[in-house]
């Protein structure tokens, strides 16, 4: 870390853009600005400008690359603005793929499309607060349920847990989640059950938990049977048959940003045995 | 993340007293110490330690609310005692750098509070505030321009310029000047000073002096 730490330095030092294909896994420092493949030969160390000659008369092709988290655009080049490990997604088609930075966070900020779980806090009106972790609560309609209507009004209470998306969340406007996808449909999302237990975890956790074929769920899975849910901020609700297994799951879920692998399983086999 | 780094500014800085020019104290980081706030750092230069914690962007009160940009704000809370006029005028210093740095665009109607507590103070405190500050900034992932960076120089009666002093060697000294540098184009984003000084010092080995204090070591 801190030899990664003092290369970030010497750029920032130097002042010099660097490509953001020389800088993949690699810690960026916020303020750095990234170059993007394209004006990468303009831009070079000499600064002189030079393009390569070009046999083809036609213009280079914009390529389209899709700026994530922890970047801005900042006229030609992306600038850090979080402290984290750029990663980069080859596109699927066309496009020039999609760069980020993989950084640590607990506070969370509602992005349209996340599934969170959220807590309802009031009910005004025609719809309730839902408390998502955010700087402001979320407001939910009662309609944006599978099979509500006026007469047919959801059961929620003040205090119940939600899981469902984000239709709206942007800087300037109140975040909307619904209960429903596109097709009308709850599709899992809705009022979660009784029992069980609500704890936070960071969010890089939480990503890592989601990707797919994690080591962690698998090994849980097969520890005990036990319902899960997990929401983009943060929050992680878990059953399991009794309750001493609930907690001995919410300390794993907790500790096991910590862990190396070995200790992990070490846990895992001591759980196993008793 | 734990991360624990150790940088040693100067090796002549451990071996005995220091000799005057561009040599700091030993200083020291670690960060995600804290559970509660959203980020938090320890930022320890020589004996002079002080403790951020930052929390945001988080809900704000209706009457602070600001449209289109984020509300910071910082409270400094000395070691003993209740917070004075001292303690307010470091936390205005210490907010307007941040503002500076913050993209606070990004977070409009929210608040993002710092908190700093002074766990020692041994001299070059509104620096060690500083760095601690921005530290914890970085910790909870609030989006940021640049990185920041605060230095303390003291100017004795000879004219000698003596970087992160000592408790003993502020009080001594004819004027005690404190900068923030961000981290993009090295450029002075707060200055404030205290005492005797002339503008026929030349600024020159001042600002020579600032570029080797940061070069020697300053980084995330």
């Amino acid at each position: 870390m801190a030899e990664a730490a003092a290369v970030g330095a010497e750029s920032l030092a130097s002042g010099q853009a660097r490509a953001a294909r020389a800088v993949l896994g690699q810690l960026v420092l916020p303020g750095e600005e990234l170059l993007l493949p394209e004006h990468e030969d303009a831009e070079g160390p000499g600064g002189a400008g030079e393009r390569p000659l070009r046999l083809s008369p036609a213009p280079r092709s914009r390529v389209r690359v899709v700026c994530g988290p922890g970047l801005r655009r900042c006229g030609e080049r992306l600038l850090v603005t979080k402290c984290g490990r750029l990663r980069h997604k080859e596109p699927g088609g066309g496009g020039g793929g999609v760069y980020w930075v993989d950084s640590q966070q607990k506070r969370y900020v509602p992005v349209k499309g996340d599934h969170v779980i959220g807590i309802v806090t009031a009910k005004s009106g025609d719809t309730f607060k839902v408390d998502v972790g955010g700087s402001e609560p979320a407001s939910l309609s009662y309609l944006a349920f599978e099979g509500a209507t006026k007469r047919n009004r959801p059961n929620v209470q003040v205090g119940d847990l939600i899981y469902g998306q984000f239709v709206v969340a942007n800087k300037d406007m109140e975040p909307e989640m619904v209960c429903i996808d596109s097709c009308g449909r709850a599709n899992g999302m809705g009022v979660i059950g009784q029992d069980g237990l609500l704890f936070k975890v960071t969010l890089g956790l939480i990503r890592k938990l989601l990707a797919p074929d994690c080591e962690i769920i698998q090994e849980v899975g097969k520890l005990y049977p036990l319902e899960i849910v997990f929401g983009m901020n943060g929050r992680i609700w878990v059953k399991a048959r009794t309750i001493q297994q609930t907690l001995i799951l919410a300390n794993i879920f907790e500790a096991c940003e910590h862990m190396t692998p070995e200790q992990r399983r070490q846990i895992f086999s001591r759980l196993a045995e008793s | 993340m734990q991360t624990d780094t150790q940088i040693r500014a100067d090796a002549r800085a451990e071996a005995g007293p220091r000799s005057p020019g561009c040599s700091l104290r030993h200083f020291a980081c670690e960060q995600n110490l804290l559970s509660r706030p959203d980020g938090s750092a320890s930022f320890l230069q020589g004996d002079t330690s002080v403790l951020a914690g930052v929390y945001g962007p988080a809900e704000v009160k209706v009457s602070k609310e600001i449209f289109n940009k984020a509300t910071l704000e910082v409270l400094l809370r000395p070691k003993i005692g209740l917070p004075g006029v001292a303690e307010k005028s470091r936390e205005r210093l210490i907010r307007n750098t941040c503002e500076a740095v913050v993209l606070g665009a990004l977070h409009p109607r929210t608040s993002i509070t710092v908190v700093l507590q002074v766990v020692s103070d041994a001299g070059s405190l509104l620096a060690c505030c500083l760095n601690a500050a921005c530290m914890a900034l970085v910790d909870a992932g609030v989006p940021m321009r640049a990185l920041f960076c605060g230095v303390t120089c003291a100017l004795d009666s000879d004219g000698n310029l003596v970087l992160d002093p000592t408790m003993k060697q502020e009080k001594e000294a004819r004027a005690v000047l404190t900068f923030a540098l961000d981290s993009v184009e090295q450029k002075l984003l707060m200055s404030t000073t205290r005492g005797l000084y002339s503008n026929a010092e030349p600024p020159s080995p001042l600002i020579c002096k600032l570029y080797s204090w940061k070069q020697e070591g300053k980084c995330c």
